[in-house]
């Protein structure tokens, strides 16, 4: 074969390859892709409907209910401004405290409550995630400063 | 005084490391041999001063010198010894001292056994080197100096991570860097011969063995980091795509083709400006991984911006780094064309397949980690990526790869003729297909496409690489035997297809139940029978334990007995799951307590993983292979 030939065979294959993967991984990538979504959006209604998607906050002081007996537990999730009923059934991270920061991995079922299938909570105290932090931060700047006439408060869907 | 002193030498070391970037290289270019000579003097001072430093380091931490900022917020009093001294590196600054350290090891070994190569190349890859190493000494004392001080000193320190307190994540992160420092060598013999525009046969030759140790260094370090977080985490997962575990398979992936593509620079004279490209792509990829593990950038792209001074020196050097060699690669590339061509059906061609398909693999990786950033920072909104994603995009270059190892290794070079081929494979063919159709189902009971796929290019490529040595074995008295090199390649690829058997299982037959134990109950999973028998406190030397005891039975017949521990570090209050594991050489048996849902009542994990120590077995011998590759005769003596 000639050297020309052969880079024109290369440069085939590569990008004959690449671009095989590329199409196959953006269609599953769009599966796989999870929006982190603020409470006050899911009970405003705005999320979306048939896919999974991440919902974080602090975990409301007494609201972590169990089921005697079986490993499904009910707690609320708030971003300080609007409270979030979710259900989970499963052993929880190490750090899954009420008043601590946690993020949800699941969807929305019937009568406003989030069905979770992954529970995290970060192995760190003092770390708490990204998305929590600036959603949490966003809503008590509001609060504080006293903003817009009704905004600080939750509206439901 | 000692912190001082540590602090001292390393700013010792940067001049040196300085001399040692600047004279060799000016040296080479007007052909001084005075100032070309530098290079290995500076190498071994640099090396004296950096380790002198990291003694003192490892000393304040010896003697829990609190007033150093450092120790004082990664130790305390009552830490095992061992710990005190793996805290050396359990955090940026110090990792960095390790990082400069193995370095200045890395380019003294390179001084030391370059002694046969010409002059000016020797003065060249030393002075490359020793710009990388000015380039992270400077990244040390400028921003992350371990040994600042902090006044007043506290009564005792904050305590090391109590994750990190395990030996498998006490060695995991020197072999990792040693991995990763290691392709700057590789990097620094791609610069030289870009420098001097003469890069032939023998360059391959030399930069050969420093690449393979480098990757296996690599492949060690990434098995340890995976059996780390299947044991330490809690989970039972062996990988779980965080971004810090893709950081390394990146470089993994680029440093396995770069191998692949200098065997045909070595052999045949081919695929130079490829070579080039991936010796530069391998090194971007760890300073990269470098920079996003260490930047804060993953921990949030705000956390960056609000104290960037680390990743804007990070994102500096890697700009330098990566353009200046690409600008040396555009102007050198052209002239190293080669006219020498191959067959279709050789052992070129596989190998070039082999190398398009690993560079698809980290491209993969690099997307799937780059894109939530990207998201982040154009402000479309806050995305994850989950590990289904990974697990199915990796399949694409992954699985044609692990179908083609096999009729690569046994290609001729230049062309080869397909009876002989046909002939050869044949047999190995036909036993891995009837293996991998029969096995998944007689001995798991459950038949599946993707399983008996697996399987089959397991086997495939197991017996494969068992023929040449098998020949050697029984070969005629006076018939050459196998060299080291081809040995080596065997291994490996067997190590290759032990870890494919390994992956395959464990996906397909794991069964993972969560359940409500009491004491006294019992829970059957995958045919063994889990009694948790007792729980009670135990104190640890700086935690607090519950500890549940938990005995297993097949059958009837005792199996085993775990004790998995949840456990309080008494320091920072945090809480850790320290999973029981019953392992054996086919399966592991998980046992981790949840958590505590009444009296003497807790969620318990509990998991069946079949084969799942073939996964790091597997890449050890993949390890192996690579040593035993470096033994071989042709790389003794030099040039």
């Amino acid at each position: 074969m000639t050297p020309r030939r052969q880079r024109m065979l290369a440069v085939g294959l590569a990008l004959g390859g690449i671009a095989i993967a590329a199409v196959l991984t953006l269609r599953a990538l769009d599966d796989n892709m999870m929006f982190f979504i603020d409470v006050s959006d899911v009970v405003a209604g705005e999320y979306p409907a048939d896919r999974n998607f991440r919902v974080g906050g602090l975990v409301v002081d007494g609201s972590v209910e169990r089921e005697p007996g079986s490993l499904e537990l009910r707690f609320r999730v708030t971003d300080l401004r609007c409270e979030l009923p979710v259900r989970y059934t499963g052993v929880l991270p190490d750090l899954f405290r009420e008043g601590q920061g946690v993020v949800a991995h699941g969807r929305m079922a019937g009568e406003g409550e989030f069905v979770a299938d992954t529970i995290l909570a970060k192995h760190d105290e003092n770390y708490m995630a990204p998305e929590v932090a600036e959603s949490l931060a966003e809503h008590v700047t509001e609060q504080t400063a006293g903003l817009r006439q009704g905004s600080g408060e939750c509206n439901p869907q | 005084m000692i912190p001082e002193i540590g602090h001292f030498a390393l700013i010792l070391a940067l001049s040196l490391a300085l001399c040692q970037g600047i004279l060799p290289l000016i040296g080479a270019h007007r052909g001084n041999v005075a100032m070309m000579s530098v290079a290995r003097a500076a190498a071994d001072g640099q090396l004296l001063f950096i380790a002198i430093a990291f003694a003192c380091l490892t000393w304040s931490f010896l003697q829990s010198d609190f007033s150093v900022a450092y120790v004082a917020s990664h130790s305390q009093l009552a830490l095992p010894t061992v710990y005190k001294i793996s805290a050396v590196w359990g955090a940026h600054e110090g990792s960095l001292l390790l990082w400069v350290l193995l370095m200045a090891g890395w380019t003294v070994a390179v001084g030391r056994f370059s002694r046969d190569l010409p002059a000016e190349f020797a003065a060249r890859v030393l002075g490359v080197l020793g710009l990388l190493s000015t380039g992270f000494l400077l990244f040390t004392l400028l921003t992350s100096n371990p040994f600042l001080r902090l006044t007043p000193a506290p009564v005792d320190g904050a305590d090391l991570n109590p994750l990190l307190q395990d030996p498998g994540l006490a060695i995991h992160p020197p072999l990792l860097y040693v991995g990763y420092v290691g392709f700057s060598v590789a990097f620094a013999f791609a610069i030289a011969a870009m420098l001097s525009g003469d890069l032939d046969q023998r360059w391959a030759r030399w930069t050969r063995p420093w690449t393979t140790v480098a990757w296996l260094f690599l492949t060690i370090g990434i098995a340890l980091g995976s059996w780390w977080a299947y044991y330490e985490l809690g989970w039972g997962g062996w990988w779980f795509w965080d971004p810090v575990e893709n950081a390394s398979i990146m470089p993994w992936f680029m440093g396995t083709a770069l191998i692949h593509s200098l065997a045909v620079t070595e052999k045949r004279g081919l695929f130079k400006s490829w070579t080039l490209l991936l010796a530069i792509s391998a090194f971007s990829l760890s300073l990269l991984g470098t920079f996003l593990v260490r930047s804060g950038i993953l921990v949030s792209v705000h956390a960056f911006a609000t104290d960037p001074t680390r990743g804007y020196f990070i994102l500096a050097f890697l700009g330098i780094v990566i353009v200046g060699a690409l600008v040396l690669y555009a102007i050198r590339a052209p002239q190293l064309d080669s006219q020498a061509g191959f067959h279709l059906l050789s052992r070129e061609t596989f190998l070039l397949l082999n190398n398009v398909l690993l560079v698809v693999a980290a491209a993969i990786v690099f997307y799937g980690t780059l894109t939530p950033l990207l998201y982040d920072v154009l402000r479309l909104g806050k995305i994850s990526i989950g590990p289904p994603w990974f697990e199915f995009a990796m399949l694409l270059p992954l699985l044609p790869i692990s179908l083609l190892i096999a009729v690569g290794m046994h290609s001729a070079w230049r062309a080869q003729a397909p009876k002989p081929l046909l002939q050869r494979l044949r047999l190995p063919a036909l036993l891995a297909i009837a293996i991998g159709i029969l096995v998944p189902g007689l001995i798991y009971g459950r038949f599946g496409l993707l399983v008996s796929i697996g399987t089959m290019a397991a086997f495939w490529i197991m017996f494969a690489s068992l023929q040449e040595p098998w020949r050697s074995f029984r070969r005629a008295k006076g018939t050459p035997a196998i060299t080291r090199a081809m040995l080596g390649m065997s291994v490996a690829h067997f190590g290759v297809g032990i870890f494919a058997l390994g992956i395959t299982l464990v996906s397909a037959f794991t069964v993972e139940s969560d359940q409500a134990m009491q004491t006294g109950a019992t829970v059957q999973n995958a045919g063994y029978s889990f009694e948790l028998r007792e729980l009670r406190d135990v104190q640890g030397p700086n935690y607090q334990a519950i500890e549940g005891r938990v005995e297993i039975r097949k059958d009837g017949e005792f199996v085993g007995e775990v004790r998995p521990q949840k456990r309080q570090y008494l320091v920072q209050q945090n809480w850790m799951t320290e999973a029981g594991i019953d392992a054996h050489w086919n399966r592991d048996l998980f046992i981790a307590l949840g958590d505590q849902l009444g009296n003497d009542t807790w969620s318990v994990r509990i998991q069946y993983k079949p084969m799942i120590r073939f996964i790091w077995l597997g890449a050890f011998i993949m390890a192996l292979g690579g040593l035993i590759a470096i033994t071989d005769r042709r790389y003794r003596g030099g040039a």
